[in-house]
């Protein structure tokens, strides 16, 4: 079977990549071993303005309402991080404190969704919090396993009743300028948040749940499906079990579903993501990148892997694949000529790209295009 | 031997770091609340029954088999897997008589066969349906797949001369619903095959794969079913055959269930069984071959993935190979369970949760509007043709019918 270019891993990074080359005609295949770190993210991209206009566009042709505003969210925990490029159903805040009164509304028996923590947080910053719990018999059935009582669970409840939810809010409502809700709503339809939005009686934010994130599935659902009906062709619970390198230049892959059909390919985009979706792998002495066995830089002392403060920025974070300027993944100190790494494979190696979502967005952009610029190869 | 080959399980339960990814796509998970989820009833549970069996759970059941925990699982965990094998191994309830009438296909087939006409007639009329529901709780809104009255392997045994012709050749393991409900699918096949120039030959004595009996707790007959098999298979791979099928289900059952569950060792012959589809898209792809189209063929055509086929990964083949086809306007239909899984939604205690699972891939047709739908799965097509009144057929029919 072969392709124009061969996408490893359909997280962010390899759906971007995949829908910006089959939006420039390109015929591509993504192979991903599962799903990925959509799964557990909030809704907040990181906090730089580059590439604003082309981010967002990509996304509203992905039908995903996306902002740019500079502010603050409201973390599960009560304490507030910058952001700039979010989902269009996260609140962001100008200024701390937010609010002198808030209402947080949680439903009766999710415990995924830390409305203490929240209220300790907030509390300290001045804000007067006071918790209520929702109860609706639509939720009745849900409690027959309250072992899966999850986010997602109650989201497809939500999706067919979020207006019962809203009234009874109304209901419990009273004097407070500031209301905030678990982050479970709109699994499927992404107009449901913001209709909620409009429809509460005071300024409203939703608040991270436990995962799986419901905006994180939303979007993963939406960036899949944009992708097949471009054309794309997603291998999905496969997995890449090989590669046949000649001459600095990548000419084929297995996979363990299609075994002996080789998947060939011009351009490959290794978008495997990190340590949680084993793009990386730590052995008790190195850091391996295992499919390719590429460069990865990391510290050679184990030592400075970690730091003892666990709330800390982890140096073990930032390891990540080598590429030169144009992303070309580095094998035995050469770039490989048509292989492209991006996402969060490359860990803190490319600050110039950003980190996180951005990173992943903006690594896969950067490849798309140096691969539908560049001449077709020999 | 490493640390980790000590106490490494038999399904791999200690990978699952807790994400319930599995959970939330889940087909039974929405619709049926009594269901722990693959999460629970997988991994989690797994690890309370090596402890005491006490805790495993009837409601273990309600479980399709679809392996759509581990399509999507990133940590790699056979979750199916481990639920299935649990069922196997701690469920003592007898199968009821009606669970062992819906199992045994190749029986059914046998006993019905002869008979096909009056067969049909009865399961068609209401009196019947409504006495299979009170009496065998088989759900009355269903149709029953017909039983037709001359059976796939006496027709090809009646062209082995002309078959044995061609220089290049394949084994067909056709299961039972070719055989028994729809020989003609058969026939495309060969109609396709012979185009390619390639001959099909029967295996020496097939029998059912057993995959309704392994989700009915029939496990002994089931393995019976699998050894001979992995037996006749062999014998084929002997003689240099690579052996066909047309049904996603019987190819995913006999490559990975017989070893993962039915513990029959079928290293021998795994490889050498190929879904028709790959095997076509392989030999136009290699150049060996070539098929012509007819001009004038036109179909706007829906393609609904089986789940075990989305399992075995090989979709891409069918849809390569339909897409192949000039005049074929393709639409690839959401990932999404029909909800039949197999037997499942023929048991009237399940059919109304069968129903409300397929709902959303019924919409989407709807809303697609297609000439008719594609699909490499009976089951899929009972459930499809009931539930939205469009017709399925399989790729290898819609390849036939534009052969030019
Ligand atoms: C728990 C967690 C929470 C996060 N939350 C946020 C957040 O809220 N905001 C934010 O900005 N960022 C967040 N991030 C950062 C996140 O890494 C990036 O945002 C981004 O989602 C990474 O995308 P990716 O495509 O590079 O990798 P991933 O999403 O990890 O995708 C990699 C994919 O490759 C597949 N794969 C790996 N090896 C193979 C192989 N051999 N063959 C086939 N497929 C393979 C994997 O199965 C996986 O599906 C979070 C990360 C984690 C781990
Ligand atoms: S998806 Fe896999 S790792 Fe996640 S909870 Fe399910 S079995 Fe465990
Ligand atoms: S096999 Fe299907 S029905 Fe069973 S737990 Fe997994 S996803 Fe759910």
């Amino acid at each position: 079977m072969r392709f124009d270019t061969v996408i490893i891993g359909g997280g962010l990074a390899g759906l971007t990549a995949g829908i910006t080359l089959q939006e420039a005609g390109r015929k591509t295949v993504i192979v991903s071993a599962g799903q990925n770190a959509l799964h557990f993210f909030s809704g907040t991209f990181e906090s730089t303005e580059a590439e604003r206009e082309r981010i967002t566009e990509f996304f509203v042709r992905a039908g995903i309402p996306v902002h740019f505003q500079d502010g603050q969210r409201l973390m599960p925990a009560g304490t507030f991080r910058p952001a700039a490029l979010s989902l269009e159903d996260v609140t962001l805040f100008p200024q701390t404190p937010v609010s002198s009164k808030a209402l947080i509304v949680n439903f009766s028996g999710f415990h995924d969704f830390f409305t203490a923590f929240l209220a300790e947080g907030l509390e300290k910053n001045g804000t007067t919090c006071r918790i209520c719990t929702l109860d609706l018999p639509e939720m009745e059935h849900l409690r027959l396993s309250p072992s899966e009582m999850r986010s997602v669970n109650i989201a497809r409840v939500m999706d067919s009743c979020w207006e019962k939810a809203v009234a009874d809010i109304r209901v419990m409502h009273k004097d407070e300028d500031l209301i905030l809700l678990p982050q479970v709503f709109g699994l499927k339809d992404a107009s449901i948040p913001g209709k909620i939005l409009a429809a509460l009686p005071a300024r409203a934010a939703f608040i991270g749940t436990m995962p799986p994130s419901v905006p994180g599935i939303r979007t993963q659902m939406q960036l899949k499906r944009r992708y097949e009906i471009l054309g794309g062709t997603f291998l999905m619970g496969d997995e890449v079990t090989s590669a046949a390198i000649h001459d600095g230049v990548v000419s084929s892959i297995t996979t363990r579903n299609l075994d002996t059909s080789r998947i060939f390919g011009e351009y490959f985009i290794l978008a495997s993501g990190g340590y949680f979706s084993k793009g990386l792998a730590a052995t008790p002495v190195q850091v391996v990148e295992p499919l390719f066995r590429l460069d990865v830089a990391f510290e050679e002392d184990r030592n400075g892997w970690y730091r003892q403060d666990f709330f800390a920025d982890q140096p073990y974070m930032d390891f990540g694949v080598k590429t030169d300027a144009d992303l070309h993944a580095v094998k035995d100190g050469q770039p490989l000529k048509n292989l492209f790494a991006v996402g969060s494979i490359l860990g803190g190696t490319r600050p110039d790209f950003g980190s996180a979502a951005g990173l992943a967005l903006r690594t896969a952009f950067a490849a798309a295009d140096a691969i539908t610029t560049s001449k077709p190869q020999e | 031997m490493t640390l980790q080959e000590y106490t490494a399980s038999a399904h791999n339960f200690e990978e699952c770091m807790k994400c319930t990814i599995c959970t939330a796509y889940c087909p039974v998970v929405p619709v049926n609340p009594r269901y722990p989820g693959p999460k629970q009833a997988g991994p989690d549970g797994e690890r309370l029954r090596l402890k005491d069996p006490y805790f495993f759970n009837k409601a273990l059941k309600y479980c399709l088999n679809c392996k759509r925990c581990e399509v999507v699982c990133p940590s790699g965990v056979k979750v199916a897997d481990i639920i299935q094998a649990a069922r196997i191994k701690y469920d003592r309830s007898k199968p009821k008589i009606r669970d062992r009438m819906l199992a045994g296909t190749d029986f059914m087939g046998t006993l019905a066969r002869p008979f096909a006409p009056i067969v049909n007639g009865m399961t068609g009329l209401g009196a019947t349906k409504a006495v299979l529901d009170a009496t065998l709780a088989i759900d009355r809104h269903r149709t029953f797949p017909k039983y037709s009255a001359h059976g796939f392997e006496g027709w090809l045994k009646r062209h082995a001369r002309e078959q044995a012709k061609f220089e290049r050749q394949v084994a067909y393991f056709h299961g039972c619903y070719v055989n028994y409900n729809f020989p003609q699918l058969g026939k495309d096949l060969v109609k396709v095959l012979n185009a390619l120039g390639v001959g099909v030959q029967l295996l020496e004595g097939e029998k059912c794969c057993g995959v309704a009996m392994i989700s009915n707790g029939m496990t002994r007959e089931a393995t019976r079913h699998a050894q001979h098999n992995v037996s006749v298979l062999q014998k084929a791979v002997d003689k240099g055959l690579t052996v066909v099928t047309t049904s996603s289900t019987c190819t995913f059952t006999i490559r990975d269930e017989y070893p993962e569950l039915l513990k029959v060792d079928n290293a021998g012959v795994r490889d050498a069984l190929v879904l028709a589809t790959r095997y076509i898209y392989q030999a136009l792809e290699s150049g060996a071959a070539t098929l012509r189209f007819r001009e004038d063929y036109h179909a706007r055509i829906a393609y609904h993935t089986p789940c075990h086929l989305e399992k075995l990964g090989w979709g891409l083949f069918s849809q390569e190979l339909l897409k192949m086809i000039p005049g074929v306007e393709f639409i690839l239909l959401d990932s999404n369970c029909c909800g039949i899984a197999g037997t499942y939604g023929f048991k009237k205690e399940n059919y109304e949760a069968s129903q409300a699972i397929g709902k959303p891939l019924f919409d989407q047709v709807e809303a697609v509007n297609p000439d008719f739908i594609a699909c490499d799965c009976e089951t899929c097509k009972w459930q499809l043709e009931m539930s939205t009144g469009y017709t399925v057929k399989h790729p290898i029919s819609i390849l036939a019918e534009a052969l030019a």
